[in-house]
């Protein structure tokens, strides 16, 4: 019984049906385990947490000359930015917005900068579904290659404030 | 004496005695099993108190998916993310907490059939987690304590937020104390002979999972509560969440461990199972000690400052064998009941023990099903988003949500209401009213809590955010949102949780009735949900080992592992590349 002490000589080996399953189960937990080494070589999507400390100011002024640089118009006051493929980009997160506006090259790599001035944020890109997190104090690197061309609204899905739910962006992709 | 075929006398060794002093116990008058009278109040108000927290966070619960739904949309901002807070805290961590702490000391004394080590301490614990428990609510209702369960760092709460935490982890941490300091009495007076019983070993590994979860939860807090003190700076973001779900993921694992301790006990009491084999059962709970700490990495697979190769090892550590333990369980925990159907009888075809089963029985009712809500979706979903590139599509979505609602609700609070229907019988000794809707209860409750997980895992497909007031962005600057499909399925969640809060304030209503005002039976053996079962065939039957129909089903539940698994692998092919 389960409540009771079981008898002294409780300690046997599986059998049957059970030793059937836990094979099963052992192989299946390996092939779990083996999947996510094989797509970080193989694989196209990976998170490999690249990040640097950086001070919220800092990033701050990072993003200002990035807007700077390469400013190309305004989109309901929010600047859009074309940077050179193969650039290192700029998004920053802040109590509520994403900016700049990024306008991208599909099929391009670009070293996309991610870091909040505030709070906790978090990076989603839509109707995609891909998920970072932001942090204040890192420069969240991701190596990104848009493989669609379009309009993709960016929100913010970590609770950040009353103001959560009006947190968006935008990245625009060309042919 | 007995009508539960779990417990008879013959199962107790004669050389082991009980430890309590003259007039501190009783005799149960169901099973024959000795009950500490100093443990007995606290088993009571723990319970007690563990259901209020589940009315407190119920009632926050149909408030948030009535917002959620998006035609309904019903409470403002503000109060949503408030109502949210209160939510998670109250389900999360004081109504599960309570009725774990209220296990162990059922487990511990009367299960060993020793007093218990100290009723000061054990009252001093309840206390310092009620003080907290009131302390955190008041923060939140008061509009002090914004913050979701997680607090995340550097977003800030009033003081006392941190401080009710704080208070109720000490209080949980001295009570698992005690209760090991009971474990040690009954061992040292010999209460019982040989081994522990299994439910007490899966309780001791609850217990240890909650000595390190809370240790965690110091760590974490007490640095965040003198920053809200201006004491010291702000703790670094990164740093606070990894110290953080070591103490939230840990702690979903003493839910694991407190669940499945309950899904034996309860296939006990309701079928006279059996475990086949005792190795097998107890190593499983010991891979859950050693292993289950991987779990807390699940939630930084997508952050920054942590490598691939960090996350990778830390998901897995190679094998999965937390996961291995749970594949354990979700087999022998059906087998040992199989046994013992086919035993009685109930032999026909793969299935027939199963369909024979005392389905009538809310306990046993509401324990299979905890069992297959956690297996075929909270297990399986939450292998597959702990994967740390397919986090990548899940991470922060509804996915994650849909995940743990079919884990700790449709999981652990389901066994727990099972448990329920046993514990104020024999420990309120009080009768439930109106049997009939208890034996409905655990399936309006059950069906809910899936169709509601299920869908809100498909609105997270589409990248529905949790934690979020409005998927329609209304008045954001940059116009976003999600097409009709999304708004379909938060609407069929929707429906979902209506059925789940239905479920769940028949179980409140119905508990509170029974505990106050139910018909005693002191004296006499409590009311049986179903006719006495037949009488369990000689164990050395022929066949008495067989579990096709076990088989069966764990086959079905891999089958299903395995296409879930890939279909999300293929849906990660498709999105942009990322390094």
């Amino acid at each position: 019984m389960s409540i009771t002490s079981p008898p002294a000589n409780w300690f046997q080996k599986p059998t049957g049906g059970e030793r059937t399953w836990l094979g099963l189960a052992i192989a299946w937990c390996l092939v779990l385990s083996a999947m996510m080494p094989y797509w970080h070589m193989k694989g196209k999507q990976n998170s490999t947490g690249e990040a640097y400390s950086v001070k919220p100011l800092d990033f701050f002024s990072r993003v200002q000359r990035f807007e700077a640089a390469y400013k190309v118009g305004e989109m309901n006051g929010v600047a859009i930015v074309q940077p050179p493929p193969g650039s290192d980009i700029y998004l920053q997160a802040m109590m509520w917005q994403f900016r700049p506006i990024l306008k991208l090259k599909k099929d391009q790599t670009y070293r996309l900068h991610i870091s909040s001035l505030d709070l906790q944020h978090g990076f989603s890109l839509l109707p995609m579904n891909m998920n970072f997190q932001i942090l204040p104090g890192y420069d969240h690197v991701l190596t990104i290659t848009p493989t669609q061309s379009g309009e993709f609204p960016v929100v913010c899905n970590e609770f950040c404030g009353i103001g959560h739910h009006l947190m968006t962006g935008r990245i625009l992709v060309e042919d | 004496m007995t009508q539960l075929e779990g417990v008879s006398s013959a199962d107790v060794p004669a050389v082991a005695r009980p430890n309590h002093a003259p007039g501190r116990s009783r005799v149960c008058d169901t099973t024959g099993l000795t009950v500490c009278l100093r443990a007995e109040p606290l088993i009571k108000i723990n319970a007690v108190f563990g259901v209020v927290a589940l009315l407190i966070g119920g009632i926050g619960a149909i408030l948030i998916a009535l917002t959620r739904w998006p035609a309904v949309h019903l409470l403002p901002a503000h109060l949503y993310y408030r109502v949210l807070t209160l939510h998670g805290v109250n389900m999360l961590i004081f109504w599960i907490i309570f009725m774990e702490i209220g296990i162990l000391y059922f487990a511990a004394t009367v299960l060993l059939r020793s007093r218990l080590a100290s009723a000061k301490v054990g009252w001093i614990a309840f206390l310092l987690m009620a003080g907290g428990a009131v302390f955190v609510d008041w923060s939140i209702l008061s509009g002090n304590a914004d913050v979701m369960m997680t607090s995340y760092a550097p977003l800030k709460a009033h003081w006392s937020f941190y401080l009710g935490i704080v208070l109720f982890a000490v209080g949980a941490l001295a009570a698992v104390g005690n209760f090991f300091a009971t474990i040690y009495i009954a061992k040292r007076d010999r209460t019982y002979t040989g081994s522990v019983p299994l439910v007490v070993f899966g309780a001791i590994a609850a217990g240890i999972i909650a000595v390190v979860t809370l240790l965690h939860g110091a760590l974490v807090m007490v640095p965040t509560l003198l920053w809200s003190w201006d004491l010291m700076a702000a703790p670094d973001a990164g740093w606070y969440r990894l110290v953080w779900w070591g103490l939230g993921h840990m702690s979903q694992q003493i839910n694991v461990c407190a669940m499945v301790s309950v899904w034996y006990l309860l296939g006990t009491l309701t079928t006279g199972a059996k475990p086949i084999n005792e190795a097998v059962c107890r190593s499983a709970f010991v891979l859950y000690i050693l292993f289950i700490n991987l779990a807390s990495a699940h939630h930084l697979l997508v952050d920054p400052g942590v490598d691939a190769p960090w996350k990778i090892w830390n998901t897995s550590y190679a094998m999965y064998l937390a996961v291995l333990a749970s594949m354990i369980h979700g087999f022998t925990v059906p087998a040992s009941i199989e046994v013992a159907q086919r035993r009685r009888g109930f032999d026909r075809g793969l299935f027939g023990w199963l369909f024979k089963a005392p389905w009538s029985n809310p306990g046993f009712a509401a324990m299979f099903m905890s069992l297959l809500i956690f297996g075929f979706i909270g297990g399986i979903t939450g292998v597959t988003l702990g994967t740390q590139q397919i986090n990548i599509i899940a991470h922060n979505t509804l996915r994650i949500p849909g995940h743990f609602h079919a884990t700790v609700v449709g999981g652990t609070t389901l066994a727990f209401m099972g448990l329920a229907y046993y514990v104020v019988p024999l420990i309120f000794r009080r009768e439930y009213p109106l049997p009939k809707w208890c034996r409905a209860q655990p399936y309006i409750f059950g069906i809910g809590m899936v169709i509601m997980s299920l869908f809100m895992s498909f609105a997270g497909s589409y990248g529905v955010p949790r934690r979020h007031w409005d998927v329609e962005f209304s008045g954001a600057p940059l116009p976003a949102g999600f097409d009709a499909g999304a708004h379909v399925m938060l609407g069929i969640m929707g429906v979902g949780a209506v059925f789940a809060f239905i479920g769940l304030m028949m179980f409140i209503l119905l508990t509170v009735w029974a505990v106050f005002f139910g018909k005693s039976n002191r004296g006499q053996p409590m009311r049986a949900w179903t006719p006495a079962p037949a009488k369990l065939a000689d164990d050395d039957h022929h066949g008495a080992h067989k579990t096709p129909g076990t088989m069966a089903l764990v086959l079905l539940l891999l089958f299903c592992f395995v296409v879930y698994y890939f279909a999300n692998w293929k849906a990660l092919a498709d999105v942009w590349h990322v390094r």
